[in-house]
This record gives C-alpha cells, sequence and structure tokens, in this order.
C-alpha cells in the first residue's frame, strides 16, 4: 500500500512540477531562450506572496491573484530589455546574462531578507486530506495545485491555438522574420510569450511555497526540477511536459521509497538517462 | 618575436608584436616574483593569494570551454569536487597531497570522459543545465559514502606532520604552479594546430566545419582539459583549506565565480580571466564586510558587460592599445601595411 500511496504522491508533484516547467518550456520553444533565473524567480515570487499574506491578512489563493498578473508584468519587461538585448548579441549571452540575473536575485533575497526558511501558511487546507482508505489518505493541497497546472496547460493550449495573440506567438516560433513580413511585432509577442511565462513561475512558487520550505538558495534546484520536466516529456509539447513532470515526480518519490536521500538523485539519473537515450523527450514537440 | 615565413617585398608575418615580447619578460618577472613571496610576506597575504590563483585556474579553463570552444558549463564545480576528492582519496593512502594534484587532474578527465560523450551531443541550452545536473548527481553520490565523509565532510589526510609556515608555503606555490600551468597551457595549446581550429571555431563554428576542422574532436579535447584543470583547481582548494566537504566543492558559486571572472575580463583572450579575477578580488576585498553585496555588485556588472561590452573589459584595453600579452595571432608587418593589422581570421573579435 505504500507504494500505491508513494504513486499517487508522485503523480500530484508532478502536476507541480508541470506548473513549473510550462513556463520554461513556452519561452524555449518560441524564443529558444532558457531561463536560468526561472527558479529564483519563482522563489521571488513566494516571498512576494508572504509578504502579501503577512501583510493584508489575506488567504494563499488571494495572494496568487496578485502576485500572477505582476509577475506577468515583469516578465514582459525582463523580456523587452534584457533577454531581448541578449539574444541581439548572441544566443549564449542569453545564458550567462539570466545566469547573472539568478545569482543576483539569490544573493539580493540573502542580504535583503535573510537564509531562514519560510513557508506560504495554507491554513486549514495544509492538513486537509480525502481518506480514500485507513492507508491511503489525499491532500486537497496536492490535488487543487494539480488541478491549476492541468487548468493553466489547457489554457496554454488554448490560447495558442485558438486565439490571435497565440497565432502569432506559434508564428514567431516558427519563423521570425516570416513573421516579421506578414505584420507580426515580433519582439511584442516575445514579450507577452514571457509574461505568460513568468505569470505562471508565479503560481508555481507559490504552490511549491505551501507544498515545502523556501529560501534565498531554493532557486537552482527549482530551475532544474523544471528543466528536467522539460526535457523529460519533449520541448514545445506542453502535455509533454505534463508527462515529463510526472514521470520526475514518480521518480523522485519512489526513489525516495527506497532510500530517504535517494529520491533527487534518481530524478537526476532518468534525466540523464533520457538525455542519454532519446535527447528529443518522450513526447515529439508540436509547438515550434 | 619570431618570423614564421617571410612574404613578398618587405612584408613579413609574425606571431607577435613587441608588446608580447615585453609581455613575456613581464610574465617572468611578475611569476619570479610571486615566487619569492612567501619568504617575503605573511601567510595572510599568501592566503589570499591562493584563492586568487585557484580563481585564475578555474576562470581560465572555463573561458577556454565558453570562449573558444562555444560551450557554456554551469557545472565544472563537478571537476573541482572529483579533483578534491581525489586529493582526499590518495592522501589517505599514504601519498603526499601536493604530489596527488596532478593526479587529482588526470583523474578529473578521466571521470570527465565518459561524461563528454554525454555532453557533447548536446545543444548550447541542454549543454549548460545538464552539466548542472552531473554536478548535482556527482554531489549526491559522493555524500553516500561514509568512506568519503559522507555530507559532513571530513579532514585531509597527510598534513599533520607539516610545519604550518612550511605547510602555508607549500600550498602557495602550489596554487601558483597550477595558475602558471593553465595560463600557460591553454596560450600553447592555441598556438598549436589545435588553436587554430578552436579559433576558427570561435569565429564561426559552420565555417570551421566547411574547411575540415573536426569540431567534435577539438571540443571533446578541450572539455577534457578543462576537467584536468578544474580538478587541479579543487585539489588545491581542499589542500588550502585542509578539509574536503561536499556542499563546498560541489556548489554552483564556482560557476558564478569562473563565469563572472571571464565575463568582466572578456571573453575568448587569454587576458580577459586574468583582468577579471583582479577585479573580482579588488570588489571581494572592498565589500568584505558588506555579507553578499560583492556578488550581486559582480553579477549586475557583469550581466551588463555581457549586454554591452561582450568582449569584456580586457576587449577594450586591447582594442584601444593594440596589446596581446599572450599572441595567439598573427601579425602582418610591412612597408606599405595593409588597413587592417591583424590577420582577419585569428584575432578579431567573436561574433
Amino acid at each position: 500500500m505504500t507504494w500505491v500511496n508513494a504513486i499517487v504522491q508522485g503523480i500530484l508533484l508532478g502536476g507541480l512540477y508541470a506548473l513549473f516547467a510550462c513556463g520554461l518550456s513556452l519561452m524555449f520553444g518560441v524564443m529558444r531562450v532558457i531561463n536560468l533565473a526561472h527558479g529564483d524567480f519563482a522563489v521571488l515570487a513566494a516571498y512576494l506572496a508572504l509578504a502579501i499574506i503577512t501583510g493584508l491578512h489575506v488567504p494563499v489563493l488571494w495572494s496568487a491573484l496578485v502576485v500572477a498578473p505582476l509577475f506577468g508584468v515583469v516578465g514582459y519587461l525582463v523580456q523587452r530589455f534584457i533577454i531581448q538585448r541578449s539574444l541581439d548579441v548572441s544566443p549564449l549571452t542569453t545564458l550567462l546574462v539570466t545566469f547573472g540575473l539568478s545569482i543576483v536575485i539569490q544573493n539580493g533575497l540573502l542580504e535583503g531578507l535573510s537564509a531562514n526558511s519560510q513557508s506560504l501558511p495554507s491554513g486549514s487546507l495544509a492538513s486537509a486530506s480525502f481518506q480514500v482508505n485507513n492507508q491511503l489518505s489525499i491532500g486537497y493541497e496536492s490535488v487543487i495545485v494539480f488541478a491549476v497546472a492541468v487548468v493553466v496547460l489547457v489554457c496554454l493550449q488554448v490560447f495558442l491555438s485558438r486565439a490571435r495573440l497565440g497565432r502569432e506567438v506559434r508564428a514567431a516560433a516558427d519563423d521570425q522574420e516570416a513573421a516579421t513580413i506578414v505584420g507580426v511585432n515580433v519582439r511584442h509577442v516575445y514579450g507577452v510569450t514571457a509574461a505568460i511565462a513568468f505569470a505562471t513561475v508565479a503560481l508555481a512558487g507559490v504552490a511549491f511555497g505551501m507544498y515545502s520550505s523556501f529560501n534565498p538558495a531554493a532557486g537552482p534546484q527549482r530551475l532544474i526540477f523544471a528543466f528536467e520536466a522539460v526535457v523529460i516529456g519533449g520541448v514545445g509539447s506542453l502535455w509533454g511536459t505534463l508527462a515529463g513532470g510526472i514521470i520526475l515526480g514518480l521518480a523522485q518519490v519512489l526513489g525516495s521509497q527506497v532510500d530517504a536521500s535517494f529520491g533527487v538523485l534518481a530524478g537526476h539519473l532518468v534525466f540523464l538517462m533520457v538525455l542519454a537515450l532519446r535527447p528529443s523527450g518522450l513526447i515529439p514537440a508540436r509547438l515550434s | 618575436m619570431t618570423d614564421t615565413s617571410a612574404m613578398a617585398g618587405r612584408q613579413r608575418v609574425t606571431r607577435s608584436k613587441r608588446s608580447a615580447a615585453w609581455g613575456a619578460v613581464v610574465g617572468v618577472v611578475v611569476v619570479a616574483a610571486l615566487f619569492s613571496l612567501p619568504y617575503l610576506v605573511y601567510a595572510n597575504v599568501t592566503g589570499v593569494l591562493v584563492n586568487l590563483f585557484i580563481l585564475v585556474s578555474l576562470a581560465t579553463m572555463w573561458n577556454l570551454l565558453a570562449g573558444y570552444a562555444g560551450l557554456i558549463s554551469v557545472g565544472q564545480q563537478a571537476y573541482i569536487g572529483v579533483g578534491a576528492y581525489a586529493v582526499f582519496v590518495l592522501a589517505g593512502d599514504g601519498i603526499s597531497p601536493f604530489l596527488a594534484i596532478p593526479l587529482a587532474a588526470l583523474i578529473s578527465a578521466l571521470v570527465g570522459l565518459p561524461a563528454s560523450f554525454l555532453l557533447l551531443r548536446l545543444r548550447r541550452e541542454y549543454f549548460a543545465i545538464a552539466t548542472w545536473v552531473v554536478a548535482e548527481a556527482f554531489q549526491l553520490i559522493v555524500v553516500r559514502f561514509d568512506s568519503l565523509g559522507g555530507g559532513a565532510g571530513a579532514p585531509l589526510p597527510g598534513m599533520v606532520g607539516l610545519d604550518p609556515a612550511l605547510r602555508q608555503a607549500f600550498t602557495y606555490w602550489a596554487a601558483l604552479a597550477v595558475a602558471v600551468a593553465t595560463l600557460l597551457g591553454t596560450y600553447l595549446l592555441l598556438r598549436s594546430r589545435l588553436g587554430l581550429d578552436l579559433t576558427a571555431m570561435r569565429d564561426n563554428e559552420v565555417g570551421a566545419r566547411s574547411v575540415g576542422v573536426r569540431v567534435g574532436q577539438a571540443k571533446r579535447i578541450v572539455f577534457l582539459v578543462a576537467a584536468a584543470g578544474a580538478g587541479a583547481a579543487g585539489a588545491v582548494l581542499v589542500i588550502s583549506q585542509l578539509f574536503v566537504q561536499p556542499t563546498a566543492v560541489f556548489t554552483v558559486q564556482w560557476s558564478a565565480y569562473m563565469i563572472f571572472v571571464a565575463l568582466i575580463g572578456g571573453l575568448g583572450s587569454i587576458e580577459g580571466p586574468i583582468v577579471g579575477t583582479v577585479i573580482f578580488f579588488f570588489l571581494q576585498q572592498t565589500l568584505a564586510d558588506r555579507g553578499a553585496w560583492y556578488l550581486i555588485v559582480l553579477g549586475a556588472v557583469a550581466v551588463l558587460m555581457a549586454m554591452w561590452v561582450p568582449r569584456g573589459l580586457w576587449g577594450l584595453i586591447s582594442d584601444r592599445f593594440g596589446i596581446r600579452l599572450f599572441p595567439v595571432g598573427y601579425w602582418l608587418h610591412g612597408t606599405n601595411p595593409p588597413a587592417r593589422g591583424p590577420l582577419p581570421s585569428t584575432e578579431n573579435p567573436a561574433t
């Protein structure tokens, strides 16, 4: 029964990783940019949510409704003023610049706040759970996070395939020059893509803050998990990202069943195995 | 200054300008002065310089990877850790830690070989994060061995009998030797046939491939050399700290240091990492009592440099004054010189 429990927990954890990863996948699929500060922006969002919760005494879900749009704006600005400029220099520069941003954010948080671990108070949600039978119980919190991840992925899919702006995003991803010729403002579209990615990473940051504690140095590991989910699932495929998140979540939870300290390593090993055997990921790309 | 070929008329091609001959003289004098330092100053000065030499070595190796082979690695700390633990294990077997440094470099390269087959197939973004994951995996594996000290770490054996003053001097000379070896090694590598290939790759990888450069092989050699260099630096690190601890050697902070130093000093030149390291230490010492602020300032400066001055400070200096301390290109001299000084393919900015 502990294994069934572990599998359920692994799948639900995978939803969180998918939520983390979809922004990374979107930016890589459209702009060929990996934002190495992705995890640090998530941690930043969690700190902002904490400040809103303790300052305004509102529940954690309300803080997410403030933080996500705010990070959308931040994402648009970061794209237009920092990432675009780096892209113009060379694709390698985007890696170096976003890595620099990551270190600046981490140490800025460290100096401005403290190295202490924090967590978001989720009130009665934290302990509430379905009791399936006397050995298997499923926390509401993780089910809500999984549901949010699926809803976000569905919305993204609908937006990309149906909306006019979504069509422009796909056009810019396929061929930047051709998109420009037919009247797409590619830089604006890139900004919008980054805005969506940052809004999702803010949601993921808040969700992760409810799940587990965070500190200023927590960002890089969140980035690595997100990237692993993207690669395992296959770049550019949103449902692949969900599958990749679930596989990573399962690997980690099942790994820690074997030995408590083996969980994260098991996830890394699955990722390296996919890289070695099937670098294009398990599910072929449709976007890009 | 050595003539490599005589051309028609009074034009000739040399490998260097006069500034480089002076550079060689200055280099020998500087190394000799640095060598004698333990006789002249207190150990706290040489202690700071040990860290500086470690960083010069690391940044030089990272610059060889990124500046020439176009490989952005965020996981060189994997080989710092391998080098550090190699010294730890060898010292446990009774080998002097100082003599173990070259062995640690070799072991790092050997560990890097299988990793290179996995990593070098990957595109640049994949490569960057996959190197990082490999480093994380190394750390998580090392932590599982109690004989290696587990997560808490362990003191380095084989150092107890040594007089502290002598130990500090030896550590200093070892660090200096590793720094000189990485710089000289990089210089000689770049002047060799492989260096020509690498410089061509730096300027245009597809073009280099089309004229017969074996890009894959060149990248593998650079990857292994960089692993060996990082391993040697890790070996010196653990000798200077007398203690090996997984989080200290495998931290991604090392990558931050290397990248910031190389970006500020200038990618794609040997001088860049030296200039960058000096600025790094100046900032670190100035902001020493302000916690992590030096990293914030360094990171911000490095980001701005990468965006607006991609060739770094050394790029600015050498463009302004035409100085090359480590000449790896060819210069054309003549009575009616062409508009451009250096031959186009060898010393021009990376684009």
